[in-house]
């Protein structure tokens, strides 16, 4: 729906990566096979290739975030491109630059490519929309809108735990989704792959309007969401949803919806538990759980890397050039 | 095409090497995905090379991704040994236009500084964009541009011309 | 220096505040109408004006338009916005209280009337703000602000600072006869959101705007407005809800009415799916099942206006990611046109169309305008039916080009715009 003609070019290939929606199942598939690729990568001495070497790349941060900034950082980094780290801080009362000058003026740069991450959803498609051609516009989270590396990564991560058929998986998303972009952009990868169910487990005030409308299925009770489910996606909660009464505390919030062991024994026994970072130890889920067997929380790490060097890969075909010192 | 005796061809450029080289417990064998590693197996067993056998996939240093575009079925590249000062024996199926062995020779540079790099391909044709050139070779082709060779294999292995339109 | 006398012939009289709706000539004399149909005796015009294959209506009456002076000088001013108006058939303006400064004193409403009187080419008239600085807090001069032309007071869409100052506002304006204007939001409700809270938000992940806030202030507003008697409209409804419950009150005689802006009776959420700045409203625009509420009341008169709700920007107000563009579309241009294409599309008869644009918002703003009763100020609209145009960033008058209707196939061309004299000057770019 969003942006879909934005994100693939004529000839069928990636040139932004903006959000799950607008994807089709081909290209989403050959996204999670490069990424598989990339994997091996990280594993060799070498761990590095000259696949994006003499392109620059800028990240381009409104919302703080090291974590997610140093990973397309190394991302870019082993792919051998130039990386440019460009943070600027919108909450300040002043009004600096406005958005499409920001960009004019680093285009004028030569820059191939921005990596996005503001506070306003539809910010990554107004930049793709307004980029030159040669230019391209990598996702990093748009306000609530979409993390689509995100749903990469997770998506790995599920294929090379539970295997590639995703229509025998019973899928489990739980906490703040109304606030979330990792959990809508997961939503839609989990449907595109047909997963067998996609499940949201929160309160109603951590639901947005319509959820079912994403294609999920509610629960508001997380033992009956557990149940017999192969994987668990638990989201972040933010200290926020208690000042904006949407909770009462998260001594309750844990105690309903936080992840334990013995809540976990109503999933399958092969079960496997995500986060997607940074989690909060009491809050999300206990200790025993975020380092116990069933956790894939470290292997999800080292797939965002192996994701972003991908999208960024395949955003940039069209850009690279025969090397000039062969 | 008469079906080349492929068995035949390993054991003339096995033989080369020998004339060639010193193959000692210091000798280093690399094959290029996917062809030339099934050639530099059976080399590497002929030879009775000590050394495990590298293997390299040069999907991430073609120089021509821009058209062909990302290979998702890459494998990692496998190299059990430091290359420095190393003579080490590239080995791929078919030497054409040049390019992937130079793509192989960049990627071998990215690891470490050999001694030397000796060349042997199974099959050597006509056809070459850069000045480069195999040290041993099974089997010269003559062929024209719009014909393609392409060892199939792992079992059997056989050479097949293909025309394309 | 006399008015000429005038006689606009050959055309299709549409007068629905007086029932008139046939192939009537129009006599003016003195910038008055003189005779409908038959001249008077011993008539001679100085201008003839063939109105052959055309309908003559009142001068069109649009209910809010903003014309950003004083204040925001940078998007557009009293002098463009008039002018666009008068090319649009449009002959009355009023204005919201919104300025800057905030028309809150007699000074405010005697510059913007004298700026507009200036340029001559419609009438503005203001509704003066309902307290200081739309702050909410205090009451405004009321009948200061009276006194200098305003024809009702409004807050303008900002909160008032409880229900307690809500009430007594509304009695001191009803003490005056003043009209209250209202924009139904509750602020806690509509917080930061920027689109309809439902399907479309929640994919978009965009704060949205639940139905509740329109409704939730409405029914609040409802109650001070049968306490305390005074009259009241709500300005730009969208949800069926909330008119259902306006249509309930107007049934038990509540005095109040209430009008729709054009936008929501074509668009709805899911326009806004791919982020077009385009589609950003305040209040933003509703469902499906709230376009065709809000098409039925305006057919049953329920909604009794239809307004252009007119903001014209600057191109920088929309070239940002949605939530951080301003929200509001220029609308001056194509009020007529798409007022006609609901009746093209079977929502309303032609008489009950130009009602809703002509007498329907000169009712509710109390103002002797948007009638051809023989006496009133000859304000007049001649428009070609069938003249067909493009609605684009060149045949636009307004100095704002920001519209979701960009593009679109216009029916309805003006010929002639009449205020009380001779045709107003004309953007003749049509």
């Amino acid at each position: 729906m969003s942006g879909a003609n934005l994100q693939i070019r004529a000839d069928g290939r990636l040139r932004h990566f903006l959000s799950i929606e607008g994807l089709d199942r081909r290209i989403f598939t050959e996204i999670l096979d490069t990424a598989d690729s990339f994997t091996g990568v990280a594993e060799q001495s070498v761990k590095k290739v000259p696949l994006l070497r003499g392109k620059t790349i800028v990240n381009l941060f409104f919302e703080a975030s090291t974590r997610t900034r140093t990973t397309f950082e190394l991302a870019a980094k082993r792919l051998s491109a130039d990386v440019l780290n460009i943070n600027i801080d919108v909450s300040s009362a002043v009004k600096g630059e406005t958005l499409l000058d920001t960009l004019r003026n680093l285009q004028a740069m030569h820059v191939d490519m921005f990596v996005v991450r503001h506070s306003d959803s539809g910010t990554a498609h107004f930049i793709a929309a307004h980029a030159l051609p040669h230019v391209s516009v990598i996702n990093a989270g748009d306000g609530r809108h979409a993390h689509p590396t995100q749903a990469v990564l997770d998506m790995l991560t599920i294929r090379r735990n539970k295997g590639a058929d995703f229509g025998r998986l019973t899928v489990a998303i739980v906490g703040d989704i109304a606030h979330s972009r990792v959990a809508r952009s997961q939503i839609h990868a989990l449907n595109l792959l047909n997963t067998g169910e996609v499940r949201v487990v929160a309160p109603r005030t951590l639901l947005p309007a319509d959820v079912e409308s994403l294609g999920v299925k509610v629960f508001h009770e997380l033992r009956e969401g557990l149940r017999d489910a192969d994987v668990v996606m638990m989201l972040r909660l933010q200290r926020e949803r208690m000042q904006g009464a949407m909770l009462p505390s998260e001594h309750e919030y844990f105690r309903l919806y936080g992840l334990t062991d013995e809540k976990l024994s109503m999933a399958k026994a092969d079960v496997t538990v995500m986060h997607p970072g940074p989690i909060n130890r009491g809050v999300e889920m206990d200790s025993q759980v975020a380092d116990g067997p069933p956790s894939v929380i470290l292997e999800q790490v080292a797939h965002g890397i192996a994701a972003r060097m991908a999208v960024m890969s395949m955003a940039m075909q069209q850009n690279i050039q025969p090397q000039a010192n062969d | 095409m008469k079906q080349a005796d492929i068995p035949t061809l390993i054991d003339r450029m096995a033989e080369e090497l020998r004339q060639r080289l010193d193959i000692d417990e210091q000798t280093v064998m690399v094959g290029i995905h996917t062809g030339g590693v099934w050639i530099a197996r059976l080399l590497h067993a002929k030879l009775g090379i000590q050394k495990p056998l590298g293997t390299l996939d040069i999907s991430f240093y073609r120089d021509d991704f821009t058209r062909i575009g990302m290979n998702p079925q890459v494998k990692p590249s496998e190299l059990p040994f430091t290359l420095d000062g190393r003579t080490i024996i590239l080995v791929d199926d078919v030497l054409h236009t040049g390019r992937t062995v130079r793509a192989a020779m960049n990627e071998l540079f990215d690891y470490g500084r050999p001694a030397s790099i000796v060349l042997a391909t199974l099959v050597e044709r006509s056809g070459r964009e850069l000045p480069i050139e195999a040290n041993v070779v099974g089997l010269h082709m003559e062929l024209a541009e719009h014909q393609h060779v392409k060892l199939s294999g792992p079992e059997p292995l056989r050479l097949e011309v293909k025309t394309s339109s | 220096m006399t008015s000429p006398r005038i006689r606009i012939f050959g055309g299709r009289l549409i007068d629905p505040c007086n029932n008139v709706d046939g192939p009537f000539d129009l006599y003016i004399a003195d910038g008055r109408v003189a005779a409908i149909g038959d001249a008077p005796d011993g008539f001679a015009a100085d201008v003839e004006l063939d109105a052959t294959g055309m309908c003559v209506t009142p001068g069109l009456v649009d209910l809010c338009a903003r014309l950003r002076e004083p204040g925001q000088e940078h998007k557009a001013s009293i002098d463009s916005e008039c002018r666009a108006a008068a090319s649009s058939g449009i002959t009355t303006l009023c204005c919201p209280p919104d300025t800057d400064p905030v028309i809150d004193t007699p000074a405010v409403v005697e510059l913007i009337r004298h700026r507009a009187r200036q340029v001559g080419a419609a009438r503005v008239v203001a509704l003066g703000a309902l307290t200081p600085g739309l702050r909410g807090v205090h009451l405004s001069e009321m009948a200061a602000l009276q006194q200098a032309g305003c024809v009702g007071v409004s807050n303008a869409g900002n909160p008032l600072g409880s229900t307690l100052i809500e009430r007594r506002a509304f009695e001191y304006a009803a003490t005056f006869g003043l009209t209250v204007f209202l924009h139904a939001d509750d602020a806690a409700l509509s917080a930061d959101g920027c689109l309809h809270e439902g399907r479309v938000s929640t994919r978009l992940g965009l704060p949205g705007i639940p139905e509740a806030a329109e409704t939730v202030a409405v029914a609040r507003d409802l109650a001070l407005i049968e306490q305390t008697g005074v009259t009241a409209h709500f300005c730009r409804l969208t949800t069926r809800r909330a008119v259902r419950m306006v249509a309930r009150a107007q049934f038990d005689g509540v005095p109040v009415t209430a009008d729709v802006a054009i936008p929501y009776l074509y668009f709805t959420d899911v326009d806004a799916s791919q982020f077009g700045p385009d589609y950003h409203f305040i209040p933003p625009l509703r469902t499906a099942e709230d376009r065709t509420g809000l098409l039925q009341s305006l057919r049953n008169g329920t909604l009794s206006a239809l307004c252009s709700d007119h903001q014209p920007h600057e191109p920088d107000a929309k070239l940002a990611p949605f939530p951080a563009t301003e929200p509001g579309a220029s609308g001056l241009d194509s009020l007529l046109p798409l007022t006609l294409k609901l009746v093209e599309e079977g929502h309303l008869s032609l008489p009950d169309a130009i009602a809703r644009v002509t007498c329907g918002p000169a009712r509710i703003l109390n103002i002797p305008c948007g009638e051809l009763s023989v006496g009133r100020v000859a304000d007049v609209c001649v428009f070609d039916l069938n003249g067909n145009w493009r609605l684009d960033q060149h045949t636009m008058s307004s100095r704002g080009k920001n519209t979701p209707f960009r593009g679109w196939e216009m029916r309805g061309r003006v010929r002639y715009t009449l205020r009380g004299r001779a045709p107003a000057p004309r953007d003749p770019a049509r």
